[in-house]
């Protein structure tokens, strides 16, 4: 029977109960601890059941005598029966009549277990058969009382008919399922023997299935102990609690909700359920299977404790950049580099994938190729080598547009990443930004409970007692500045020595990138190791030095800390901001440099041409035959957007360079020399000068988004940057994790991890902006190349859009597009953006004034319950004395005062009960 | 996968996961965390749900509580018997509220049981005072201690009965922005 197989739990729990009345029992005694309830629903039953078992006991004890039809249905009800009372007859378990009643349980489960032992032999035979010998003496002592004790059942159940009746029903309706479940099962057993028999027996039982309204009342409850199964991790009960409630529910679940199908969408409810088991399975698993997948995890775990959150917040940022990278990695490498590598045409077929004549000799040095020349150029890696062919290989990829959208893709993709995670951490520091707290948060959350290091432990007492120290300093008075004048002098002071340190890092930068290009016109080999890489070096370098500066400048400021160390974090900011940008424009200038070039070449090439064309045209005579040159050979132009897309990447390889030296200089070498040094050394160098490097979170989560932002400018032009960016952030999350665990000390200051989290995003999300805008205008304005990358021969970049809409997709759509797209259309659209902006603003806006208004109003309405509290105090003990005087009415004016309690606020209960 | 399964049964790690923030990995590393404290003492095999039981000693040694200042007073709440000695169960429970899934009312919950020195349900001064001293190591003086304390009731406590019970420690701790990520262990 297929609907048998679809419930298989409720066979085996109701065969359970069948073969071992004492197991039943068991489990009744458990069903005590239920809710109140479903206890009561219990007891009625109990009653209905006797009623029921009058009939039903005397067909058992001639059961053997009947025919089989009718032996059957009976034998069911018997089972039923016992069912029924194993479960339900917790209550008056120690009475006498409780013997009685399961004597004659095993009787009547005699009957069907000895059929059962006959049909199917051994199975559960030898259980059963123990049970049994057990019963057997019992049995036939009892009988004789059984018909008294219908009597009495009758009588009883006679009583509390009437005023039970929506009870009885329930009970009915368990019995009912419980009948119906053993109609299954006995169909299954006896269904090779007759099937007629057995449809005329469902017959009998389908008219008293159950009615709709208790149908809902069980399903209710079923869904009630799901919803408790799933929160009761969040229940804060002991464990043996929790698991016991879990097992109840669980068997309650199982219980009935077979039962539950009895209408017509049995079938499709079993599946139901069945499926929604196998789902949160699946869940189950593949949570697990997630968890899993999340590297780094005890790595993380380690620094966490060693360090307390805010250094391994730095590695959870690290973490999910490389999620974020390796995504972008996928988009480029599955859409771009791949496609392009293995449907494109080979290397050497056409001159924009040929290293040229001139370079062939050097294009396999190791220096060419560390510099992205030679074979790097002409390679996958960047943009010049891919081909304008509008469909590429058997799946006709449109590689263009392939190229134009993922550039697009990512930048968009990373937008919303950025934007989601923002919102998010926003939600969960929510409203955290009043200070009514101040004290209670020290003393609750300022333990950081991930800490498992002694150091890190001392550092976070003292860091703990110096914040309570400022903030009753702060407390008793708000500190008067004794020398205004001179802070603010130092203070003016500092910053114009911070713009003068960033304007001259500016200009250094334009100049070293300027004289780069004239050297790169003198020819790179004249010229020495450091004067090819310069620009590199230097910007490395300022990144390097100036945030140490501007940190020597600061103790000028004298701020709080925290104040120092966001002034510090924006002046860094400012300084890799201006550096970034400088190099930009530095590039523009050099974009617009080889365009010029590129235009005398393009001259220079249609002559060449025409030339070829001439002179072979003149050696030939008539027959002209095609003409062959090596792709090396023939002349091209600059291709900017490779010479971007190299400077990029040498950028970035010079900047992962620069970091890993510094930290085995800057932490290992001095790790290590203050570690060997300090046995002969004349003071104390571990406690003294040099002693070990703290971890220095916020740089290296700054010098994380600049790396960041220089990939998403630079991967339209090199897409190999995603690639290579996951590869350093590879290496430096093991190198990083290797280092602070080796040479690092824990911070003496400890700042706060989760509020600057969201500070890290916002600028992420400002370096994003910035990086795009620059990519975004190259691609607007500037006329690709004519003669390398995928957009060559074209206007404008963007142009492979209107091409593609123009023959891959029918006219109509094209149109479509046009008519969408025409100023008409697109200002009012805008328009309404802009609007739709003001509006969602000035809601939120308003939404902020709620909020204060509504804070203001709870602490009013929480100074005023304050007031009443204490009236509503003094005002019970009063009545409390009085009450106290005339004894014998004490308990009326306790109440009283109670129940104004509870009108009020319910805490003040307690505490007048504590006060009585 | 074979040892695995003599820990545990399938229906046991079920119920666990069910009633713990962990997955099915997690428990099992859980349980041999448990089991390195005192491999003498806990079995390997949990199937029959075997009566043991660590002592806080062991405990309060392990690395993620040892230099935690209100250890005891975890273990003691999450211990059955209240002195901290702690079964697999109760193991188990400590480390799923202290997980960073476990939500904020839950982990409220228990964490107002932990600075709740006396068991009175109500955080009074003397709690508090504990609180600071173990905070601060006994750094502040007394004058101090008595104003941070009479400040924190002074801010926390909404019904003005001098002492903070648990709705007005909710109240409070919902709103601190930095209560989630520094209540829970990582294990």
């Amino acid at each position: 029977m297929p609907r048998d197989s679809l419930i298989p739990f409720d066979n085996i729990s109701n065969e359970d109960e069948l073969t071992s009345p004492h197991r039943g029992r068991e489990r009744s005694q458990r069903g005590e601890k239920r809710d109140g309830v479903y206890e009561k629903k219990k007891k009625k039953k109990v009653t209905s059941r006797r009623r029921e078992r009058s009939g039903v006991d005397e067909g058992g004890v001639q059961l053997e005598h009947e025919r089989r039809d009718k032996e059957k249905r009976k034998r069911k009800r018997n089972t039923v029966q016992a069912r029924g009372e194993g479960e339900e007859n917790h209550k008056e378990r120690e009475d006498e009549r409780k013997s009685r009643k399961t004597a004659k349980l095993g009787k009547s489960l005699r009957n069907e277990n000895s059929q059962k032992i006959q049909k199917e032999g051994e199975e559960e035979g030898e259980e059963n058969q123990e049970e049994e010998t057990e019963k057997k003496p019992k049995r036939k002592k009892k009988h004789g009382h059984s018909k008294k004790e219908e009597a009495e059942d009758e009588g009883k159940y006679e009583l509390k008919e009437e005023t039970q009746e929506v009870e009885k029903k329930n009970t009915k309706t368990v019995a009912e399922t419980g009948l119906e479940q053993e109609s299954s099962e006995d169909t299954e057993e006896v269904h090779e023997e007759d099937k007629v028999d057995q449809e005329d027996h469902e017959n009998q039982v389908r008219p008293c299935s159950l009615s709709p309204e208790e149908l809902e009342k069980l399903k209710e409850a079923v869904e009630e102990r799901k919803k408790l199964i799933q929160s009761l991790r969040g229940k804060p009960w002991s464990m043996k609690k929790k698991l016991l409630t879990l097992r109840e529910s669980q068997e309650f679940v199982e219980k009935y909700e077979g039962a539950l199908g009895k209408a017509k969408g049995r079938k499709l409810y079993a599946y139901k359920v069945i499926m929604t088991k196998k789902w949160m399975k699946f869940q189950r698993d593949f949570e697990n299977f997630k968890t899993a997948c999340i590297p780094w995890e005890m790595k993380i775990k380690e620094i966490e404790s060693h360090f307390g959150s805010s250094v391994a917040s730095y590695f959870i940022f690290l973490r999910w950049m490389y999620g974020i990278n390796m995504i972008l990695f996928g988009l480029t490498f599955g859409l771009v580099m791949v496609p392009e590598a293995l449907m494109g045409k080979p290397y050497g077929s056409i001159p924009r994938k040929t290293v040229p004549r001139s370079e062939e000799a050097s294009a396999m040095n190791f220096a060419v190729l560390w510099d992205c020349g030679g074979y790097a150029q002409y390679s996958v890696l960047f943009y010049g080598y891919y081909n304008d062919q509008r469909a590429i290989g058997w799946l006709k990829f449109r590689m263009p547009l392939s190229y134009f959208l993922v550039g697009v893709g990512t930048v968009a993709y990373s937008y919303m990443v950025v934007i989601r995670t923002m919102a998010r951490n926003a939600n969960e520091s929510g409203v955290g930004d009043d200070n009514s707290f101040n004290f209670s948060w020290k003393m609750f959350t300022s333990w950081d409970y991930l800490i498992g290091n002694p150091e890190t432990a001392d550092n976070k007492f003292a860091s703990i007692t110096t914040s309570f120290k400022e903030a009753i300093l702060e407390e008793q008075e708000n500190r008067k500045d004794d020398n205004i004048h001179l802070t603010r002098f130092l203070r003016v002071l500092a910053n114009f020595l911070v713009l003068c340190c960033l304007a001259g890092s500016g200009y250094l930068i334009y100049f070293v990138v300027r004289r780069s290009q004239k050297f790169a016109l003198d020819g790179l080999e004249n010229h020495t190791w450091w004067e090819r890489n310069e620009v590199n070096m230097v910007m490395s370098l300022l990144g390097m030095f100036c945030p140490m500066l501007f940190d020597v400048i600061s103790t000028l400021e004298n701020y709080h800390p925290r104040v120092a160390l966001q002034w510090q974090l924006g002046r860094i900011f400012a300084l890799f901001l201006g550096n970034l940008y400088t190099f930009i424009i530095a590039l523009m200038d050099e974009i617009n440099v080889k365009r010029e070039e590129e235009k005398i070449i393009k001259f220079n090439i249609t002559m060449w041409e025409s030339n070829l064309y001439n002179g072979t045209g003149s050696e030939n005579g008539t027959t002209v035959s095609p003409i062959i040159i090596q792709p090396a050979d023939v002349p091209r132009g600059p291709c900017w957007e490779t010479m971007v897309g190299q400077e990029f990447v040498r950028l970035i390889i010079s900047d992962t360079m620069t970091t890993y030296i510094t930290l085995l200089i800057g932490d290992f070498i001095r790790a290590v020399l203050v570690r060997f040094l300090n046995y002969c050394w004349c003071w104390d160098l571990e406690a003294g000068f040099p002693s070990y490097s703290e971890f220095d979170v916020s740089g290296n989560v700054l010098g994380l988004i600049f790396n960041q932002g220089m990939i998403w400018m630079g991967a339209f032009y090199a897409p190999c940057l995603p690639a290579l960016n996951v590869l350093r952030l590879h290496v430096s999350m093991y190198l990083q994790c290797w280092a602070v665990m080796c040479c690092n000390v824990p911070q003496e200051r400890v700042f706060k991890a989760s509020r600057s989290n969201n500070f890290y995003m916002a600028m992420l999300l400002v370096i994003l902006f910035l990086s795009t805008l620059p990519a975004i205008y190259t691609i607007v304005t500037i006329p690709p190349s004519f003669d390398c990358g995928p957009f060559s021969g074209k206007k404008r970049m963007f142009d492979v859009i209107q091409e593609t809409l123009e023959s891959d997709f029918p006219s109509w759509f094209s149109k479509v597009f046009i008519y969408a797209s025409n100023p008409g259309l697109v200002l009012p659209f805008i328009l309404l953006m802009v609007l739709a902006i003001y509006y969602l603003q000035s809601t939120s806006k308003s939404y902020k004034e709620a909020n204060v208004e509504l804070k203001k109003k709870l602490q009013t309405q929480n100074e005023e319950n304050k007031k009443k509290n204490k009236q509503a105090a003094l005002k019970a003990q009063l009545d409390l004395e009085e009450a106290q005087k005339v004894a014998s009415q004490a308990p009326k004016p306790r109440y009283k005062s109670e129940k104004f309690c509870y009108n009020s606020l319910s805490v003040t209960e307690k505490c007048q009960q504590t006060k009585t | 996968m074979g040892n695995k399964q003599t820990i545990f049964t399938t229906q046991q790690l079920d119920a666990y996961q069910d009633c713990t923030y962990f997955t099915r990995k997690e428990i099992l590393r859980l349980f041999y965390r448990y089991r390195d404290l005192a491999p003498q003492l806990v079995p390997l095999d949990y199937t029959s749900h075997p009566d043991v039981k660590l002592p806080y000693e062991l405990i309060g040694s392990m690395p993620e509580l040892k230099d935690n200042p209100f250890r005891q007073r975890i273990a003691e709440v999450f211990s059955e018997d209240g002195e901290g000695n702690m079964t697999l169960d109760d193991f188990l429970d400590m480390f799923s509220v202290l997980s960073e899934m476990a939500p904020r009312d839950l982990k409220a919950y228990y964490a107002f049981k932990i600075y709740d020195f006396n068991n009175d349900d109500f955080i009074c001064k003397s709690d508090l005072e504990k609180t600071l001293n173990k905070l601060t190591r006994n750094e502040l003086t007394e004058d101090e201690v008595r104003m941070v304390c009479e400040k924190v009731i002074d801010e926390a406590d909404l019904d003005n009965d001098g002492r903070l019970s648990l709705e007005d420690f909710q109240h409070m701790i919902v709103r601190a922005p930095d209560f989630l990520s520094t209540f829970h262990i990582r294990i």
